[in-house]
């Protein structure tokens, strides 16, 4: 789960981490009112779930509440990289001496948390990696051992800040990976961390990911769940609990297990047709799961196809065709379905599909022909 | 032969009380499997069709000699099953739960590897590990897989696992093991892992490898083939044309440097030897040639 800017502040300020106090802001009039209460000057922010938001103009500087106001108008509504701007963030203005960059995720191959901390903040760090690699120093922290003091001191030290900025560096990274590993994050990013004028070390930006599969731990998790950014399809089958993610093409696409999805689309994609989705509907294939999906499909406008791939693994085959038929009887389905059922008892499956079959509803042995026969369907 | 389980491998289930681990505790026993018991705290003395329920591993050890454990323990529990096990003295720990923490993985994960560096883990979420006529441990079917060799499978996705067995056995070829290391961010055994085991192990002759986008794993594994791996390996990486899945942000691009597509994983395969399929059904028809000519 992906957390707005000012939902990670909120997330870092309870680990005691300094961030400028601020509002959300969901339209102009809401902008204004919290500048005037928080005092100008202040950031109009663009609160999206992707990068680059100073570069396509979401990131103002305003001196003065006609600013706001002014900003506010133009940052709502932006499209950057094709998320639409509907909230704000409206911070109080910090000045700034100099620019970090500190984060934490898990490095997968080593198996260790990974921190990162540079001197060169407030540029993309990519650039910073690939340029002037020697900039980022790093530590691999072993979960059982945690951050310890001096580990962090000497990974401080590495980073070669300022003195001015060391004991605020050290204090935060110790927050920063409180907020990390007692918050479930996959990642938490800090760029930039500021060296204020008056020598405090500040955090002026937030990037958080949680790890949804700790939300049974974090009772305040579901907050963020509501605010992820999903189209109307997505937002669909996320209600009725279905793996969903929407793509651009015309074939509906549903598999049972994650890998055979991928796979699926794959496929669809080879033989020269394009996926409307990619959607798990798990290890089973019951009637209700099967028909919660179809109705996802089939109220996608751009589906001409539906490409129904099931592997019978301890689910029979005779399970899954009537599964299919019962949740065809509760949806009605405007495109052609083709499926390719295999696994656990395909024979009697298909045996059960056969007399069902018709121009609306078709059945191949093979992945490939299936594929094929569902791109043939959609063009 | 095969890796890391055989007939005489004898199995506590932790969860044998539960609805999952009921179902697929008997199934395993039905397959053959050695399902010599089962934990509960609150339940020992009781059992499940038949086997014997204790308090926790190491009494279920004590009992019955039993040197694996199977994890059924919803995700919340698993951190502390995985230390029970361990502690509780067996080599082998198969954990299928999925929805684990990460932070829990890496934990347990670590704690192992130091404080017990002689048990193996496999999963968390994974399908579990099937030595066809022998064995089986976890949701695969038994049935889809033909028994004897000579292909070792590896597999980082559970319905592509089954897909994989079923392609073989269609072809009439035998597997010797079938790992299922589970897709999360830490598995407890690697792709290393198997196809080294699988290298040491006479009745394999050759490996299918089942892979996917994300992470670097595939990629490392590709550079332990082409410098300790005789035997030859097949493989499919699911995703080739998936939209990027898990956004990590800036510092989980810089952590996978550019790793984790499928087209990088494919070709880093295909350059240490492997023969890599475009879908399952190809890398199947390869690995047949690769019989073929053994």
């Amino acid at each position: 789960m992906d957390l707005f800017e000012h939902q990670g502040k909120e997330f870092f300020a309870q680990f005691g981490m300094p961030v400028s106090p601020g509002e959300a802001a969901f339209s102009v009039d809401d902008a204004v009112a919290a500048a005037e209460r928080l005092g100008t000057p202040v950031m109009v922010k663009a609160q999206v779930h992707t990068g680059g938001r100073g570069k396509a103009g979401g990131v103002k500087f305003a001196a003065d509440i006609d600013s706001v106001r002014e900003h506010a108008g133009n940052i709502l509504g932006l499209d950057i990289n094709g998320h639409i701007v509907q909230r704000l963030w409206i911070e109080k203005a910090s000045d700034i001496a100099e620019e970090y960059y500190a984060s934490f995720t898990l490095d997968r191959s080593a198996k260790k948390h990974l921190g990162m901390l540079s001197k060169e903040g407030g540029v993309e760090i990519e650039t910073v990696a690939e340029e002037n690699p020697d900039a980022i120093a790093k530590i691999w922290i072993d979960p059982v051992d945690g951050l310890t003091e001096a580990a962090c001191r000497d990974w401080v030290a590495a980073a070669n800040l300022p003195d001015a900025a060391v004991e605020g560096t050290v204090a935060i990274m110790h927050q920063l990976y409180a907020a990390y590993t007692e918050g479930d994050a996959d990642l938490v990013e800090i760029n930039p961390l500021i060296l204020t004028p008056e020598g405090n070390v500040h955090v002026l930006d937030a990037k958080v990911t949680l790890d949804g599969n700790s939300e049974f731990r974090h009772d305040d998790y579901g907050q963020y769940d509501e605010t992820q950014p999903r189209d109307e399809r997505e937002e669909a089958a996320h209600a009725k609990g279905l793996q969903y993610v929407g793509l651009e093409g015309s074939v509906g696409v549903i598999a049972n297990g994650a890998g055979l999805a991928m796979s699926t689309v794959d496929v669809v994609n080879q033989v020269g047709g394009s996926p409307a989705n990619f959607l798990d509907i798990g290890g089973g294939a019951n009637a209700d799961v099967m028909a919660g999906a179809l109705e996802v499909i089939n109220n996608d406008p751009n589906v001409k196809s539906i490409f129904i791939n099931i592997f019978g693994g301890i689910t029979r085959g005779e399970e899954v065709a009537n599964g299919i038929l019962e949740a065809m009887e509760r949806v009605e389905i405007d495109s052609p379905i083709v499926i390719r059922l295999d696994g656990t008892n395909a024979d009697e499956g298909r045996e059960i599909l056969r007399p069902k079959l018709n121009d609306k509803l078709m059945m191949e042995e093979t992945m490939l022909d299936a594929a094929r026969k569902s791109v043939e369907l959609a063009s | 032969m095969s890796i890391f389980v055989d007939e005489n491998t004898k199995v506590i289930y932790q969860g044998l009380t539960g609805s999952q681990g009921s179902y697929y505790g008997r199934l395993n026993a039905e397959y053959g499997t050695q399902v010599v018991a089962g934990t509960h705290p609150k339940k020992a003395g009781s059992d499940v069709d038949g086997v014997p329920i204790y308090a926790n591993v190491a009494e279920a050890v004590a009992a019955t000699g039993a040197t694996a454990s199977c994890i059924f323990i919803p995700a919340p529990g698993v951190k502390g099953a995985v230390m029970e096990a361990a502690e509780g003295g067996v080599e082998f720990i198969v954990a299928i739960t999925e929805g684990v923490p990460a932070h829990d993985e890496a934990y347990f994960f670590n704690d192992l590897k130091r404080n017990f560096p002689n048990v193996r883990l496999l999963g968390p979420n994974c399908p579990g590990i099937i030595s066809p006529g022998k064995c089986n441990i976890g949701i695969t079917a038994g049935h889809i897989a033909k028994e004897g060799g000579p292909v070792g499978i590896v597999s980082r996705s559970g319905t592509l696992t089954y897909q994989a067995l079923y392609e073989l056995k269609q072809k009439d070829i035998g597997v010797t093991t079938c790992v299922g290391i589970g897709g999360d961010p830490v598995p407890g055994t690697s792709f290393i892992d198997c196809l080294e085991a699988f290298e040491a192990d006479p009745d394999t002759k050759a490996v299918m490898m089942i892979g996917e986008i994300g992470g670097s794993a595939e990629e490392e594994a590709a550079e332990f083939i082409k410098n300790h791996m005789t035997k030859p390996v097949s493989s499919y990486i699911a995703g080739v044309t998936a939209p990027p899945g898990k956004k990590m942000g800036h510092a989980g691009a810089i952590v996978s440097g550019g790793k984790g597509t499928a087209a990088a994983k494919m070709e880093a395969l295909a350059d240490a030897g492997v023969a890599v399929g475009n879908n399952p059904t190809e890398a199947g028809e390869l690995m047949a040639e690769i019989v073929a000519n053994l």
